[in-house]
């Protein structure tokens, strides 16, 4: 898993080379700086009289070293973050591209919610991640080996008191982290409910002020939020050890350097250890510690972004699992369609519950086809099988005469156009959106498209016509012009086959019944699927199909229907002797 | 301790509400660079650019303003003080004590390397005969000063915790309960997106500003000070060296700081695009196959994916060249000031190997929180501007609620005077306080009276004219007319989402504004279209409706709703968890189940509206014989669209255009021949 998202790095996987090599001067420059300190102050100030060719010497040798280790310091800063901003930039990509491919029943599995998630904060993290791997991982450890190396150099007896040290602030934090770094986790849970609180409270305000709820909305924000501060303040007393724990580690180290070293030096005279390497122990002591505090901070946070790369990997391994046959059909002869025993069922390969189940319909092209059929007898899912959104469980799809799966699937889907009940518009011009259908549709296809949608008049009523800027989710136009413009973008497609899932429902009877009109006498050779809850929206059809619990319950005529089939007789004589309903357009 | 705060980080928060980042900006004084995109133009992402025509580009750029106005400096006091240091005053003060503490130790630590250097090393050496007690002891005294150290540092971080968890707390706490009470209008004026983006992030400004930003400049003023002391006391000539050097430092911080946070906004608004272009293409997904417009999406997401990356790329290069610039300086003046302490050493400026020692150390300690101080600077701003945003939300005005009218469950006793009891009994009864201080009691009856009303949801404009209507008691009343005609309108103002601006409204009698707001709502039973569901059981959802109902209640409800058949074939029935607004059911088992949820309350008058749309008629049939059964002999107020749900109304209303054109039962508007009757008929050309 880690390969496959590390492989994301592409083109920048020069800048992850680069940086751990710059890295690793800055450090090595950085760790030389004390030494020379310590030169500076033995051969320079502490001889009699002092040094001053010995001290401007040293000086400006730590000068130089600043300022080469400041500018190998810049590149590695430039390296890590052409590094990390392309590995992000590239993971998008891939997920975004990947998303692309999914079918319907991918996207199903994924919520959209989560689909963001994973595209934007996951991404953020594993990215922030890699800047640190690249960064504190290479540059903790190589400090601590250097100041070690130099500790060492200078004087090993006093580099026991670090080696000592240093395995006892390691156990420390590594006892402290795997405490704390549990509850940190549960706590992101916990805000995730917080969030969720809110969110649903805004979202049914109306709900919960009609039931005159806010107490108990108030109530339970409140025990969400002090859950989080509860854990938070567990999660950071033991965390707040950390640092005392550093410092007795450092103050010890310190005050036995001084007492070891003090005596070393007057013991040997000074030949053994000096005043200026006494002191550059201090800064070596500082380097080490600090480095493995750093080190401890970043395995906790690259333990925390693994969740974020285990949530990015599912999108990129994600199975789109419908594909191009090899030999696609590139041609769809006309709209007539035939379901042979087909069953359907959401679970894969079928083992679960069947949705539809032995479907067998023969369509001629050109015929209008009404669906009837109670809540959630699978109408969307019956129709949503033609353009090949989801395949088939069993048995088999043709559309003009060919297996629907033997078809390229950008051909098919352009001659079947569905036009979907939870229809989304885009932030867009009106135009923009239309072009969805075709896209280089010119104004007068755009303008017939929406007459026949019963479209045309509401946009031009509009101070600013097809160029009407709509917001995203079109949450500018009512319900009944959303459901008419999606219409007329599906019709701009000119497909061979129409499929109209609920898609009138906000739209009112009478300009329903003459989009209906419209349909028939301008597009006489399409096949057109009606999906409605009115029998007035599928009275006329050549054929009805009357679905109940995934079965075709009735083929036929209206009057057939009405002569023979219970279930259409009954939901007739509920609608009966309304010849239409109230919900019209104002105005 | 930068790692340590990532850590905090909640990574799953939802997406932010981009709209808002840019802003967040635009509060500072800081105008947003267009987008080089397509894309990314369409994204209309400044709401100031909000009209009928696309954004043009926006003329240069400036970089971020950063001027305390008088306004921050309010904002700031109010946090500061109100939440802060008013209800954690001890504790601060125990805060700032610690503080002091600390940086006196870690002076303390340079100071003694100094001592230890001038007054044991140096004479020991010489000495003939070296006696270490002298040193013991000084290092024992300053081991009880580092346990000191170790203890008060202990204790700061102890004390931060709950003070900076408690504030958030605090904060968060306030503005939930605050936003209980807004009125309605404030949720049709801001989005949804919008009020969440005050839970998210700008308390996650906030966190930041108060668990790191807070303590971390007032620790770094006060080290700035007990180590400017220090080092004066080591000697006077250095220490304005390292002033002369600190005054360099931060001029060359000012500037890359401001280019790099002038791309920071940039990245910012970037990173907005991409993340709302997702938002809305992923949510449109299905519609972009449908289409095979994949090719398109990914070209177009590409787009703004790449000025994402460009502009990502310059921010943080900046960000992460200033790091070592500042480390190395350090290193730089290390070298100065050692050259110069050297200098006035051999000069014989009276400046000892000691001296230069532990002022080598102290000028580390002065540099540090120096440039600390300038970093946090930038984060104020931001967090000032996130709280300014919370206090909007605090400062929003409450739901006004006058009515001293409540509503209590009342026996009937024998001489037919009301009595109050705790007791359920289907009898509910107003209680107002009359003139010699008792209370009367009026029976509720479901009688509700609109006189002369007139209402906009803004002033300039009226959506109800003159709307006059009375409800008899356990009438079902049926509005029906266009979309905007104004149905559910006249049930917002009954139940007091909404003021008339004229007329009055009456319910028993008693006038509806007299009445205390929750308890009118809860004589009303309010069923919407739109079916909000939360996370929980089924159970709990249906049990939103009366708290304290038992299972057979909540089972009877569900029954009656005609829920009770789907319910059971759920994987856990009753038990079964719902998330994401109900996701897993279909829109008309969500319309059954809002339908069982006010059931269960039984209120003694209800309003359906739409809410039964997405059912399909042969249910819906079933589901009203229920509802009728329930509602026997109380007010019902339906609003539909479908003939078949208002046909055996009492009385129908038919609107249009805000105003009542006719009003009877169904075979009374048939006779009249009108506009119901031409919609009934289905005869539509008569009426286009």
């Amino acid at each position: 898993m880690i390969k496959r998202i590390a492989g994301a790095i592409r083109e920048f996987k020069v800048y992850v080379i680069l940086a751990p090599i710059f890295v690793g001067l800055e450090v090595f420059l950085e760790v030389l700086t004390p030494y020379l300190m310590a030169q500076l102050l033995d051969k320079g100030i502490n001889v009699p009289g002092g040094d001053m060719g010995q001290i401007l010497k040293y000086g400006l040798l730590i000068a130089a070293c600043a300022l080469v280790s400041l500018i190998f310091g810049a590149c590695c800063g430039v390296a890590t973050s052409r590094a990390s901003a392309g590995f992000a930039r590239n993971l998008r990509h891939d997920m975004y591209h990947k998303v692309q491919e999914y079918s319907f029943a991918n996207i199903d599995k994924f919520s959209t919610a989560s689909i963001v998630t994973r595209l934007t904060s996951d991404v953020n993290n594993v990215q922030q991640a890699l800047m640190t791997i690249v960064r504190v991982l290479v540059r903790c450890p190589l400090m601590m080996i250097f100041a070690l190396f130099f500790c060492l150099r200078i004087n090993g007896r006093i580099t026991l008191i670090f080696l000592c040290a240093v395995p006892v602030l390691a156990v420390g934090l590594f006892i402290l982290m795997t405490h704390a770094h549990p509850i940190f986790e549960r706590v992101f849970k916990k805000y995730d409910r917080l969030n969720e609180v809110v969110e649903e409270d805004l979202r049914g305000i109306r709900v919960v002020k009609s039931f005159v709820r806010e107490d108990f909305e108030r109530n339970k924000f409140k025990t969400a939020s002090n859950d989080i501060f509860h854990e938070f303040v567990t999660a950071e007393r033991i965390l707040s050890f950390n640092r005392p724990l550093m410092m007795v580690c450092m103050y010890t180290c310190q005050l036995l350097v001084y007492w070891l070293g003090a005596q070393i030096i007057v013991n040997s005279g000074g030949t053994e250890m000096t005043v200026g390497t006494l002191t550059s122990f201090m800064s070596y002591a500082t380097q080490l510690l600090m480095s493995l505090m750093m080190l401890s901070h970043v395995f906790v946070m690259i333990t925390m972004s693994k969740a974020s790369a285990v949530r990015i990997d599912e999108i990129l391994t994600e199975k789109g699992d419908i594909q191009n046959p090899a030999d696609p059909v590139m041609e769809v002869k006309d709209g007539s369609v035939k379901f042979k025993n087909v069953n359907f069922g959401y679970g894969r390969t079928g083992d679960g519950r069947l949705c539809l189940t032995d479907i067998n319909l023969d369509i001629a092209s050109g015929q209008t086809i009404g669906i009837i059929g109670g809540t959630g007898s699978s109408k969307s899912t019956l129709v949503q099988l033609i353009p090949r959104l989801y395949d088939v469980t069993g048995g088999s799809i043709e559309v003009g005469g060919v297996d629907v799966r033997d078809y390229d699937m950008t051909v098919l889907r352009d001659a079947v156009s569905v036009v979907l009940q939870k229809n989304v518009l885009f932030s867009g011009t009106l135009k923009d959106n239309l072009r969805w259908g075709k896209e280089d549709a010119t104004d007068e296809e755009m303008i017939h498209a929406c007459q026949l949608a019963q479209a045309h008049d509401f946009i031009s009523a509009m101070p600013e016509g097809y160029d009407t800027f709509i917001e995203q989710g079109g949450s500018n136009v009512s319900g009944g012009q959303k459901q008419r413009i999606c219409i007329a973008r599906a019709l701009l497609k000119k497909p061979k086959i129409l499929i109209l899932d609920d898609s009138t429902s906000a739209v009112d009877t009478a300009t329903d019944a003459s989009i209906r009109r419209a349909f028939r006498e301008e597009i006489p050779d399409t096949t057109k699927f009606i999906i409605a809850q009115r029998i007035s929206s599928v009275q006329e059809a050549d054929k009805i199909i009357v679905l109940e619990n995934g079965q075709v319950n009735g083929f036929g005529t209206h009057d057939e229907l009405l002569e023979n089939n219970e279930i259409y007789r009954e939901v007739f004589m509920s609608q009966q002797k309304g010849g239409g309903d109230f919900d019209g357009e104002q105005g | 301790m930068a790692n340590k705060d990532n850590m905090k980080k909640v990574p799953n928060m939802p997406p932010r509400d981009e709209k808002d980042v840019p802003n967040q900006f635009k509060d500072l004084g800081i105008e947003m660079p267009q987008g080089k995109s397509a894309a990314s133009r369409r994204m209309r992402v400044n709401p100031t650019l909000r009209g009928g025509h696309g954004p043009g580009p926006r003329g240069g750029h400036r970089g971020p303003k950063m001027k305390m106005t008088d306004d921050i400096k309010a904002l700031i006091k109010r946090l500061i003080w109100g939440y802060v240091v008013k209800p954690y005053f001890a504790r601060i003060v125990l805060v700032i004590l610690c503080i002091i503490a600390s940086a006196v130790v870690s002076a303390a630590s340079g100071i003694f390397l100094g001592k230890l250097i001038d007054g044991y090393i140096m004479p020991l050496a010489t000495a003939v005969n070296p006696d270490f007690s002298g040193l013991f002891r000084a290092i024992m005294v300053m081991a009880g000063v580092f346990l000191l150290g170790i203890i008060t540092e202990w204790l700061r971080q102890w004390l931060m915790i709950t003070l900076g968890q408690g504030v958030l707390r605090d904060i968060r706490n306030s503005m939930f309960d605050h936003m209980q009470s807004l009125p309605i209008k404030y949720f049709d004026t801001h989005t949804y997106g919008k009020v969440m983006s005050h839970f998210t992030n700008d308390t996650d400004t906030l966190r930041q500003l108060i668990s790191m930003t807070i303590p971390q400049t007032l620790s770094s003023m006060i080290t700035i000070v007990v180590v400017f002391v220090s080092m004066v006391s080591q000697s006077f000539w250095l220490t304005l060296v390292v002033l002369a050097f600190v005054a360099f430092m931060l001029f060359v911080t000012g500037k890359i700081g401001g280019v790099s946070s002038k791309f920071f906004v940039k990245q910012q608004y970037s990173l907005a695009v991409v993340n709302g272009y997702i938002e809305e293409m992923i949510s449109g997904q299905k519609v972009v196959k449908v289409f095979c417009h994949e090719e398109t999406a990914k070209r177009e997401f590409d787009e703004c994916n790449d000025e994402l990356w460009e502009n990502a790329t310059t921010a943080n290069t900046l960000a992460s060249v200033l790091m070592p610039i500042l480390g190395n300086m350090g290193n730089f003046q290390y070298a100065v000031v050692a050259i110069a302490g050297g200098a006035l050493a051999v000069a014989g400026a009276g400046i000892t190997l000691g001296n230069i020692a532990a002022f080598l150390q102290l000028s580390r300690n002065f540099t540090m929180p120096v440039t600390q101080l300038s970093e946090q600077v930038n984060s104020v701003i931001m967090a000032m501007a996130g709280a300014g945003r919370v206090f909007q939300l605090l400062d929003a005005e409450s739901e006004i609620d006058d009515g001293e009218v409540t509503l209590v469950n009342a026996v009937e006793n024998a001489d037919g005077t009301l009595a109050e009891t705790d007791k359920r009994t289907n009898v509910w009864a107003w209680k107002c306080p009359n003139a010699a201080g008792g209370y009367d009691y009026t029976k509720l009856t479901g009688h509700v009276v609109l006189t002369d009303v007139d209402f906009g949801y803004t002033d300039e404009r009226r959506v109800l004219h003159n709307i006059n209507l009375f409800a008899e008691p356990g009438q079902k009343v049926a509005f029906v007319g266009a979309t905007g005609a104004g149905k559910t309108t006249i049930t917002n103002l009954i139940n007091r989402f909404y003021d008339v601006q004229e007329g009055t409204i009456t319910y028993d009698g008693i006038p509806v504004k007299n009445i205390k707001k929750a308890d009118l709502r809860r004589s009303l039973g309010i069923v919407l279209q739109d079916v909000n569901l939360f996370t929980g059981t089924v159970r709990e959802n249906i049990r939103y409706g009366k708290l304290d109902a038992t299972d057979e209640e909540i089972i009877a409800a569900a029954k009656l709703a005609n829920a009770h058949g789907f319910i059971s074939m759920l994987p856990d029935g009753y038990d079964t968890v719902l998330s994401g607004d109900g996701s897993g059911l279909s829109q008309g088992q969500r319309q059954l189940l809002a339908i069982a949820r006010c059931a269960v309350a039984d209120p003694p008058v209800m309003i359906l509206d739409e809410a039964t749309s997405s059912i399909d008629t042969r249910t819906e049939a079933l589901v009203q014989k229920g509802m009728d059964q329930l509602m026997q002999g109380r007010t019902t107020f339906v609003i539909a669209h479908r003939l078949s749900t208002v046909q055996n109304s009492d009385v129908i209303m038919v609107l249009e255009n805000g105003r009542i054109i006719e009003r009877g039962n169904h075979d009374e508007l048939i006779e009249q021949k009108g506009k119901y009757y031409q919609l009934y008929t289905g005869n539509f050309e008569e009426v286009e």
